[in-house]
């Protein structure tokens, strides 16, 4: 039974398809049983908590709830650097849930072959709800192994829906096994809270640059040591929402200072994000209206090849896809579709300009079970811009990135229109590609 | 037991079982779980996941809801989505949360028959059992509940095959091999219990005059048509033309004289190791042992069949219970993921498990009904 969800909004199912006039903000479908799409380009807790170099991971899970994680690892190759303890229902019954996680990670601890200088040690809902006495187990480990870094990791998922959620959390945690220091370097500013490194060649990491400031995150530590070095930076900046609490811990912690500069496609917006930075460390900074002509010009330059093919979207892009969206449609494109299970605060605004510009513009999610269902066909060439979206349309004319890719400002545009370009002259295998895990991690090669 | 593993991966879950068993069926499976299991089932434990469309969702538990113990929204949610998407039948199963907080799955069930009308399961499933004990949870309540009416027998001679999912079998052809093993010596294949059959095949599987168990995961289903029907099993998979004659024999014989019997003995010999599943590893042993007189010890980190457990198949699933056997073998064949804990002085022979290894090395997976030979003469050396 194949529904069609994607070319008729009359006959269309409204729980897999409604007009962009009649979604509401920040959920703009009701959730009730839930799908998960093959696409599986985008990174969970494991692969950003295997960023941190050197560090060894431990879950202790219920095994159905290992066996994502450890896989995941495998196919990283980095299953030398990932352990587990499995909660049996003899430990739930029996109630030893501390004891088995202290022995279990002595043990592991003795079996490896050689002493990491951080261990990442997840609990998991069952632990939540049987009420694990972390600080005992935290404190016993510590005082066991003080040649080793301990930090509390979480794979909870059952906080999923919160507002303190495992994903905040966990980009909060990567960065708590940072030993505080006096040193400042004054010409150093953080990264925190990011998947990707920062594009070099965006603006954001150009103003630093030329003003000879050194830029640290996780994603290009080659070390451990490189790591913490980043204790000592005087800044720290965070460009997505979950990424928040991290950049309040390196404020609160490590007396950095925060700025939450919001990952945008809006031209004011970037320049907003460049003054704000240019304030807090007190250098020039002047827009320049070249960098707008420049992102035009490549826009059209992309909007001259692909016209009005219909173009689809989904979340799994980067953290704006209703900004994106927007700018290009300003531009000409014909932007159709968009894959989007809930909003962020900072999609107000183009959720809003999107209602009143194009209102017939259809808007799915891609969790309703309905979407398991749909016919994944289009009738004419379509881009994709994101692997579910390549996935409901089956097109292989795609572009292929996910969570933003680390990309930044009017530079980040302009590498988006030339992906665009690509992707609409080449096809690509979807099943093969969008199925890979973690896209672009170990990449740390800027 | 400690539960730790070092490196070593970890088997599919029972959550995962349920879910491949009915994969094929026609209904639809709600694992009621707060994220994770949607994901690690579909790209680890399901290799139709891109290729064939089957319903199999998640609830999305909140902490809230299993707090206050509210399943209404789990169980308006199934109703609403049954409403929607039409399934053959409906099975709920659990994941850890539920367990802790006590969840009536097989309750939850009736409510939702009553209310859809539509055939309801409910699996007390907790993701901390092995994916054979999802199976036999699945395809015993199959057994249970489709196979209702006394149907005519067959008037060729027919089986039903048991405990068929990619999980032991992969999607390498070994189950298309496996039943072309038996169409060849006469023997029709009545039902497939559950890859590349449907639910109306197993509807009319009381026709068959024997059941094929080929994994530990079809045994309760094979106990329940004997008990309902009189249908008695074989153990063993058609691994190899000698050992698949012997099979096909023992099909015969059983059916002669309605009792079961088991092609899976033990023959214990600790310098030959074999990790895995215990029909399908003792499959091996057996016909390896037929062909060459030489036997092995399977170690078996999953639920084995209780009747298949000796000194010649051991239940063993952590490290430290593994590795003192492994340390004394000279020939260790196993899941390629366990070969970092396996001492370099044993020979290690790769044989991929898609209940272990997943999709690391799905590519890899082995026909052991049309490689059996070369299988053998690569352990022969």
């Amino acid at each position: 039974m194949l529904m069609n969800a994607h070319t008729n909004m009359k006959t269309a199912d409204p729980k897999t398809c409604l007009p962009i006039s009649q979604v509401s903000f920040p959920m703009p479908f009701d959730i009730g049983l839930e799908y998960s799409t093959p696409a599986r380009g985008h990174w969970t807790i494991v692969h950003t908590g295997l960023a941190l170099p050197e560090a060894h991971l431990i879950y202790v899970c219920p095994q159905g709830c290992l066996r994502g994680v450890v896989l995941s690892a495998a196919e990283l190759g980095v299953s030398d650097r990932f352990s587990t303890i499995e909660v049996a229902e003899e430990n739930v019954l029996q109630g030893d849930l501390e004891d088995q996680i202290i022995d279990g990670v002595n043990h592991i601890i003795d079996e490896l072959p050689n002493t990491p200088p951080a261990i990442e040690l997840f609990t998991s809902c069952i632990h939540q709800f049987l009420g694990l006495d972390l600080h005992m187990v935290f404190g016993t480990l510590r005082a066991d192994h003080p040649e080793i870094q301990f930090t509390d990791c979480y794979m909870n998922p059952i906080m999923r829906k919160g507002k303190w959620n495992p994903n905040q959390k966990m980009r909060r945690q990567l960065y708590t096994l940072l030993k505080k220091t006096t040193e400042r370097d004054d010409h150093a500013v953080n990264f925190v809270g990011d998947d990707f490194a920062i594009d070099h060649s965006s603006e954001l990491y150009q103003l630093l640059a030329q003003n000879h400031y050194t830029v640290r995150e996780v994603a290009t530590c080659q070390t451990y040591a490189d790591y913490q070095e980043m204790a000592k930076s005087v800044v720290a900046i965070t460009r997505q929402s979950p990424a928040m609490a991290a950049g309040k811990l390196m404020k609160v912690r490590y007396g950095q200072e925060h700025l939450h500069l919001p990952y945008t496609y809006n031209y004011d917006e970037i320049e907003q994000n460049l003054q704000t930075l240019a304030d807090a460390l007190h250098l020039d900074y002047q827009p320049d209206l070249a960098l707008r002509a420049q992102t035009d010009a490549a826009l059209a330059h992309a909007y001259a090849l692909i016209g009005d093919t219909p173009i689809y979207i989904d979340s799994s892009f980067s953290p704006r896809i209703l900004g994106l969206a927007r700018v290009l449609l300003a531009h000409g494109f014909n932007v159709t579709d968009l894959y989007v299970d809930g909003f962020d605060e900072y999609d107000q605004d183009d959720l809003k300009a999107l209602q009143a510009s194009t209102p017939e513009l259809r808007v799915h999610p891609s969790v309703d079970p309905g979407m398991r269902m749909i016919d994944r066909s289009t009738d004419d060439k379509v881009l994709a811009i994101g692997q579910k979206a390549a996935y409901f349309t089956n097109s292989p004319y795609f572009v292929n990135i996910v969570q933003g890719a680390g990309f930044d400002g009017f530079d980040g545009l302009q590498k988006i229109a030339a992906l665009m370009e690509d992707a609409y002259q080449t096809p690509k295998d979807v099943e093969s590609v969008i199925q890979v895990k973690a896209l672009g991690w170990g990449c740390n090669c800027l | 037991m400690k539960h730790t593993a070092q490196i070593i991966s970890t088997y599919s879950c029972d959550t995962s079982g349920v879910g491949s068993a009915l994969y094929e069926l026609g209904g639809m499976t709600v694992m009621h779980d707060a994220g994770g299991y949607a994901g690690i089932y579909s790209t680890h434990d399901e290799p139709r996941w891109y290729e064939m469309d089957s319903m199999i969702f998640i609830s999305g538990l909140t902490e809230t809801q299993a707090i206050l113990g509210d399943d209404s929204k789990f169980i308006n949610d199934t109703i609403e989505t049954a409403q929607r998407l039409h399934p053959k039948f409906i099975a709920l199963g659990g994941s850890p949360i539920p367990m802790v907080v006590g969840t009536d799955f097989p309750a939850l069930a009736r409510e939702v028959e009553h209310a859809t009308g539509i055939m309801t399961f409910g699996f007390d499933t907790n993701g901390m059992n092995s994916y054979i004990s999802g199976d036999n949870l699945a395809f015993a309540e199959l057994a249970k509940r489709v196979c209702q009416a006394e149907v005519p027998k067959s008037t060729t001679f027919s089986v039903n095959l048991l405990g068929v999912t990619p999980l032991d079998f992969s999607l390498n052809g070994t189950v298309q091999a496996m039943e072309q093993a038996l169409t060849d010596r006469g023997v029709k294949i009545q039902s497939n219990w559950a890859m590349g059959g449907t639910l109306e095949d197993i509807e009319q599987a009381g026709a068959a005059h024997v059941n094929l168990v080929v994994s530990a995961g079809g045994l309760l289903a094979a106990k329940v048509l004997q008990k309902r029907f009189g249908i008695p099993y074989v153990i063993g998979i058609p691994y190899g033309k000698a050992f698949t004659d012997k099979l096909v024999s023992a099909l015969h014989q059983a059916a002669e004289t309605g009792t079961s019997t088991s092609l899976c003995q033990p023959h214990p010999d600790n310098k030959t190791i074999i990790i895995g599943e215990s029909v399908n590893r003792l499959t091996l042993v057996n016909a390896f042992y037929d062909a060459t007189g030489a036997g092995a010890t399977v170690l078996c980190p999953v639920d084995a069949a209780p009747e298949l457990l000796s000194k010649g198949c051991l239940p063993a699933c952590d490290e430290d219970e593994l590795k003192p056997f492994l340390n004394d073998a000279t020939t260790i064949i196993a899941d390629p993921m366990y070969q970092p804990i396996c001492p370099e002085t044993a020979r290690f022979i790769s044989l991929p498990h898609e209940a272990f290894s997943g999709r690391v090395n799905h590519g890899k997976m082995r026909n052991l009904v049309t490689e059996f030979e070369d299988f053998q003469a690569e352990i022969q050396g």
